[in-house]
C-alpha cells in the first residue's frame, strides 16, 4: 500500500500531539477523575436531633446508622431534648407522650392522667420488641461503631445541668452551633428532626 | 438457591427490621475478601428494596440476586473490591 494518499502532517496536527501538552492533558484528566470519584464516595449528611421522646429518638439514629452503612460521613448534632438520646441514664428512660398524640387509642382527657405516658411507652416498647426493631441503645452503639459522629451541644449540656461524663463513650462534646453549621454547609443532606 | 453461588458466609437477620438488615450486611461485608459472596437471610420485606438501594449506592459491592421464599427474603451480595 502506498502512503502517498496520507495527508502530510500540518502544523495543527503537530501541535495537537505535542508530547508535553498531551502529558499535561493526561494529568489533568487523572486529576479530574479523582475529584469525581471523591465526590461519589464523600457524601455527607448532617442531622439535627432536637426531640427527646421515645418515638422521636428513632428516626435520626436509623438514618444515621444506615447512612454510615453507605460509607457516608455523618454528623448528628443533638440539642435541647435531643440531648437525652445520648445521655446514658436518660436514654434508657425516654418516654412516649400519650397527650396530643392522635395515634393513641385514648382521648386526651384520659391520656393526661398520671402514669399514662408510662403506659403508652410500655405499649410502644412491646410493639418494638415484637417487631424485632432495634433498641435505642443498639442503634447508638451501631452508629458509634460505624463512625457516626454523635455530637452533644455544649450549650444544652450546661443549660440542662448535665455533665460531659453523663454521655455514652464516643459522644463528641464541646461543640456548638458553629460546628454544626460548618458540617451542614459541607453536607449534601441536612435534616432537622 | 444457595447452590447457584459459592457463598462464603451466611448472615441471619431473621426477625430483625430496618435498619438492621442493611447495617449488619455492611458489617459482614467488611469482614470478607474481594470476590466473596454473602448470603443474607431476612424476614423483613423492606429488605428487598433496602438492600438493593444500599448495594446500588455503595462502592465495592454488587447485588447478585434476591429471592423471596415464603416469608424469607434472601439476598446474595458480592464484595467486588476492598
Amino acid at each position: 500500500m502506498s502512503t502517498e494518499h496520507s495527508p502530510p502532517p500540518t502544523d495543527d496536527a503537530e501541535r495537537a500531539f505535542d508530547p508535553a501538552e498531551l502529558q499535561a492533558l493526561r494529568e489533568r484528566v487523572a486529576e479530574l477523575e479523582e475529584t469525581v470519584a471523591d465526590d461519589g464516595d464523600g457524601t455527607k449528611m448532617t442531622i439535627v436531633a432536637t426531640q427527646g421522646s421515645f418515638d422521636m429518638a428513632y428516626p435520626p439514629l436509623i438514618l444515621a446508622s444506615t447512612a454510615a452503612a453507605f460509607g457516608w460521613d455523618v454528623v448528628v448534632f443533638h440539642t435541647f431534648w435531643g440531648l437525652d438520646i445520648l445521655h446514658e441514664e436518660k436514654s434508657a428512660d425516654l418516654k412516649l407522650s400519650a397527650v396530643g398524640n392522635p395515634n393513641m387509642p385514648v382521648p386526651n382527657a384520659i391520656a393526661a392522667l398520671p402514669g399514662m405516658d408510662t403506659v403508652a411507652t410500655k405499649l410502644m416498647q412491646k410493639r418494638i420488641d415484637d417487631n424485632g426493631t432495634a433498641t435505642i441503645k443498639e442503634l447508638i452503639d451501631l452508629s458509634l461503631e460505624s463512625g457516626v459522629d454523635l455530637q452533644a451541644c455544649q450549650m444544652t449540656i450546661e443549660l440542662m445541668d448535665y455533665d460531659e461524663d453523663d454521655f455514652y463513650d464516643g459522644v463528641t462534646t464541646g461543640v456548638g452551633a458553629a460546628t454544626a453549621l460548618q458540617h451542614m454547609a459541607d453536607s449534601d443532606i441536612q435534616l432537622l428532626v | 438457591m444457595s447452590s447457584e453461588y459459592q457463598t462464603t458466609d451466611t448472615l441471619d437477620v431473621t426477625g430483625q427490621s430496618c435498619p438492621m438488615p442493611v447495617v449488619k450486611t455492611k458489617q459482614a461485608i467488611d469482614d470478607l475478601e474481594a470476590g466473596d459472596v454473602l448470603e443474607v437471610v431476612a424476614t423483613d420485606s423492606g429488605s428487598m428494596s433496602d438492600i438493593q438501594g444500599w448495594a446500588d449506592g455503595t462502592d465495592g459491592v454488587a447485588l447478585l440476586e434476591q429471592v423471596a421464599d415464603d416469608d424469607r427474603y434472601i439476598h446474595y451480595v458480592e464484595k467486588t473490591a476492598e
